[in-house]
C-alpha cells in the first residue's frame, strides 16, 4: 500500500478507537478488554464491536458493575503481565473507582521503587448533550491530572485517537483516555496500519500569528470552526493548538506559541475553578509574562453542574461563538463593529443546541 | 506431620515474634520512622498458609503484613532496612513498615489502605488463568476489611470466573479499637463468602496445624481449578492497633479477654504439642532460638550500616 493510500481513508473516531484495539489485541495478547456492556449489541456505543467475536471470552469481557474492584482486577492482572484495556460508558462511573486509580495503580511503581509496573488503559466517555445532566456529562480531566503517576489525555481527532491508542496500550503507565462522546462521530483520514503517536505533545492544527488558542478535546473542534470562520471572514491569523494530552501537559508548545502571538485564549471542556486550563494559564504566565500583550482568558463551562432540561443548557456550554468572541475582544475589535456582527451570526449553531454540530464532520 | 514440616512451622513462627520483638524493643529509638503495626499473637495464620505455598504462588497482604512477607520468604535485611528508611529497604526507603515487597517470593505487594489489595490479588489470580499457569494467590486481610466493598466486589468476580485465588480473613474481632459486634451483624464472615458461591471453612487461628492443614486441602483445590476459596481464622492481637507498645490500659478490652488471648499463644501450644509427641526437642528450640537472633541482631546492624536515601532519591519511578 503506498503512503498516499494510507493517508485517504477516512472514518469515524470511535471506529478508530475499535481499530486500535483490535489491532492492539492481534499484536500483543497479553492485551484484555473489560466494561460494563463491551460484548453487548451497543459494544460501546461501536467502540468494542465483534472484539469478543474475534479474540473470545478470555480476552473480551463484560464486567459486574463494581468499578472499583474490577479497576483493582486490571491493576493486579497488569501487575503480572496483563496489558488490560477498562472502558467506563461515562467518565462519571469512574468516580467510583478512585481509590484503586489513585492510590494504586497512579502509585504502585513509584511506591515500590520501581519494582512493579502497571500498564493500563482507561478509556472513560464525556457525555453532553439531550440531558445527560449533572451526573452524565463530566470533564474530570484537572482531576485525574492532580495525580503523578498517571498518564491523562484526551485526543480531539480520529488519526490522534488511533495512534494514541495504540501508544496507550503499548505504555507501561496507567493511561486514562478521555473521549468525549461528540467526537465519537467525527471522521478523519486514518492509516489501515498500526502506528503510534506520542502521549505528551500538544499538535498545531491551525498555524497563524495574531492569537494563540489552545483548546482541549472537543473544544477544539468549536475552536476550528471559529478560527476557519475568523481567517476566511475577518482575514484574522489565529494559531489553534489541540492540546491532546493533559499530564503531561505540553505547555512549552503554547509557550512557543505565545511567544509569536503575545495572546492567549485556553478553551477546555470543564468547570472553570481548578481546571486544566487554570493550569496551562499558570505555566504560561510563569514563563511567558513578558511575551503576553494582554491577560489570558479562559473560556471553560460555568462553575456549576450540567442541567438536564435543554431550556436551562441552551446557554450553558461555550461554543465556536464564545471563542470567536473572545478572539475579537482580545485582539480589541469592536464586537459590535457590523463585521464583527455578522461573523458571530455565521458562527451560530444552526441545529439544536443539544445535539452534535453538524456544520463540520471531518476531517480535521 | 513429619519432623521437618513441624520444624518449619515452629521455626518460622518463632522468627516472626523474635523479629517483631526487637523491633517493638527498637521503636522508641525513633530511627524506626514509620508507623508499624505488629502481628504478635497472630502468627499462625501466615505461617500455616505459606508453608502451604509454592515460591511461584503469589501473596497480597495489608498494613499489618511483616508475618505475612516473612513467611512467604520475603528478605529480612530488606525489610528492616525499609522501616529504617534505608536505601536497601525492600522499596529503596518510600514505604515503610505498611509497604512490603518481595518479587523474588511471590510477595507482590502490601498496602495500608483497608481492601485496597484485595483486588489487585483477584487481578494477579485472574492473570495466571488467562496465562495459564498453574501458581495460586493468596490475599489476608482481617474482619474489618471485610465491611469494605471492594471485597463483596472481588469476591463477586473471583467466584464468576473461578479464579485460583485463596481469600484469608484474618478475624482477631478489633478495627483498630472498635470491636466487631459494633461494626458488623452477628454472622459468620465466611457464610457471607460462601453466599458468594466460594467454597469457604473457618478454624482456630491459633492452631498452625488447623491452619496449615485447611489451606494444604484449599490450595490442593485450586490448583486443580476449582476456586477460589475463602478461609476465616480466628486470632487475638496481643499489642496495640499500631506502635511497638500493649494497650490495657485503654480497657477496651478487659484483662480476662487479653489474658485468654495471650493464652491461645500460637507458639507455646505448638510447641506444647510437638514436645509431647516427640517431633521437637526442647534443643532443637534453643537452637532455633539461637540462630533466629544471629539472624535478627544482622539484619538490624545491615539497616543501621545501610545508607539513607535523599531527596534525589524520592524523584525516580514517578513512570514505568
Amino acid at each position: 500500500m503506498s503512503m498516499l493510500n494510507m493517508k485517504t481513508r477516512q472514518i469515524s473516531y470511535v471506529e478508530a478507537i475499535r481499530e486500535a484495539l483490535e489491532q492492539m489485541m492481534q499484536h500483543d495478547e497479553s492485551v484484555i478488554v473489560i466494561g460494563e456492556g463491551v460484548p453487548d449489541p451497543k459494544a460501546i456505543f461501536n467502540s468494542t464491536l465483534g472484539l469478543q467475536e474475534k479474540f473470545g471470552k478470555d480476552r473480551v469481557f463484560d464486567m459486574p458493575l463494581s468499578e472499583n474492584g474490577i479497576t483493582g482486577a486490571c491493576i493486579g492482572a497488569a501487575i503480572s503481565g496483563m496489558r488490560p484495556v477498562m472502558i467506563h460508558q461515562r467518565i462519571d462511573f469512574a468516580l467510583l473507582s478512585l481509590d484503586q486509580i489513585i492510590n494504586n495503580a497512579a502509585k504502585w511503581h513509584y511506591m515500590f521503587n520501581g519494582k512493579s509496573k502497571v500498564p493500563l488503559v482507561i478509556r472513560m466517555i464525556i457525555g453532553r448533550g439531550w440531558g445527560q445532566g449533572p451526573q452524565h456529562s463530566q470533564s474530570l480531566q484537572a482531576l485525574f491530572s492532580l495525580v503523578p503517576g498517571l498518564k491523562v489525555v484526551m485526543p480531539t481527532t480520529a488519526y490522534d485517537a488511533k495512534g494514541m491508542m495504540v501508544a496507550a496500550i503499548k505504555d507501561n503507565n496507567p493511561v486514562i483516555f478521555l473521549e468525549h462522546r461528540w467526537l465519537h462521530p467525527i471522521v478523519d483520514e486514518v492509516p489501515e496500519s498500526m502506528y503510534e503517536l506520542p502521549l505528551n505533545k500538544a499538535k498545531i492544527i491551525f498555524e497563524g500569528s495574531d492569537i494563540t488558542v489552545a483548546a482541549f478535546s472537543y473544544m477544539t473542534f468549536e475552536a476550528l470552526i471559529a478560527v476557519r470562520a475568523l481567517h476566511s471572514i475577518m482575514g484574522i491569523s489565529v494559531e489553534l493548538i489541540d492540546m491532546r494530552s493533559v499530564r503531561p501537559l505540553d505547555s512549552q508548545m503554547v509557550i512557543d506559541s505565545v511567544k509569536k502571538t503575545g495572546r492567549l485564549i485556553v478553551a477546555d471542556t470543564a468547570y472553570k475553578t481548578g481546571s486544566i486550563a487554570a493550569e496551562l494559564v499558570s505555566q504560561v504566565v510563569e514563563r511567558a509574562f513578558k511575551s503576553l500583550k494582554v491577560a489570558p482568558f479562559r473560556i471553560c463551562s460555568p462553575d456549576f453542574p450540567t442541567p438536564t432540561a435543554p431550556s436551562m443548557t441552551e446557554y450553558y456550554y461555550p461554543n465556536a461563538v464564545t471563542i470567536a468572541d473572545a478572539v475579537l475582544r482580545l485582539l480589541g475589535k469592536d464586537v459590535f463593529a457590523k463585521d464583527c456582527q455578522k461573523l458571530l451570526k455565521a458562527l451560530g449553531p444552526k441545529g439544536p443546541h443539544d445535539m452534535p454540530n453538524k456544520d463540520f464532520g471531518g476531517p480535521f | 506431620m513429619n519432623q521437618h514440616l513441624v520444624y518449619q512451622l515452629q521455626y518460622s513462627m518463632l522468627r516472626i515474634r523474635s523479629i517483631e520483638e526487637s523491633l517493638a524493643k527498637r521503636y522508641a529509638e525513633q530511627e524506626m520512622r514509620c508507623p508499624m503495626h505488629l502481628c504478635i499473637g497472630q502468627e499462625a495464620i501466615a505461617v500455616g498458609v505459606a508453608e502451604a505455598l509454592l515460591v511461584s504462588d503469589k501473596m497480597y497482604s495489608n498494613h499489618r503484613a511483616h508475618g505475612h512477607y516473612l513467611a512467604k520468604g520475603g528478605s529480612l535485611n530488606a525489610m528492616v532496612a525499609e522501616l529504617y528508611g534505608r536505601a536497601s529497604g525492600c522499596c529503596g526507603g518510600r514505604g515503610g513498615s505498611m509497604h512490603m515487597i518481595d518479587l523474588d517470593v511471590g510477595f507482590m505487594g502490601a498496602t495500608p489502605i483497608v481492601g485496597g489489595t484485595v483486588p489487585l490479588a483477584v487481578g494477579s489470580a485472574w492473570a495466571s488463568k488467562l496465562q495459564k499457569k498453574t501458581d495460586i494467590t493468596v490475599i489476608f486481610f482481617g474482619d474489618g476489611c471485610f465491611e469494605e466493598g471492594v471485597v463483596h466486589e472481588s469476591l463477586n468476580f473471583a467466584a464468576l470466573h473461578h479464579l485460583p485465588i485463596l481469600f484469608v480473613c484474618e478475624n482477631n474481632d478489633f478495627s483498630v479499637y472498635t470491636r466487631r459486634n459494633e461494626r458488623q451483624p452477628d454472622r459468620p464472615i465466611h457464610q457471607i463468602a460462601a453466599a458468594h458461591g466460594i467454597k469457604s471453612a473457618h478454624g482456630d487461628g491459633n492452631d498452625v496445624e488447623l491452619v496449615f492443614s485447611l489451606a494444604t486441602k484449599a490450595i490442593k483445590d485450586l490448583r486443580m481449578g476449582n476456586g477460589p476459596w475463602f478461609l476465616e481464622f480466628s486470632t487475638y492481637r496481643w499489642r496495640e492497633h499500631c506502635g511497638p507498645d500493649y494497650d490495657d490500659h485503654l480497657q477496651y478490652r478487659n484483662l480476662d479477654e487479653i489474658d485468654r488471648g495471650r493464652a491461645s499463644c500460637p507458639i507455646q501450644q505448638f510447641e506444647k504439642k510437638s514436645l509431647s509427641s516427640g517431633l521437637l526437642s526442647r534443643s532443637d528450640i534453643e537452637n532455633m532460638k539461637k540462630d533466629i537472633s544471629i539472624e535478627v541482631e544482622k539484619s538490624f546492624a545491615f539497616a543501621l550500616a545501610d545508607r539513607k536515601p535523599t531527596l534525589d532519591d524520592a524523584k525516580p519511578y514517578v513512570y514505568a
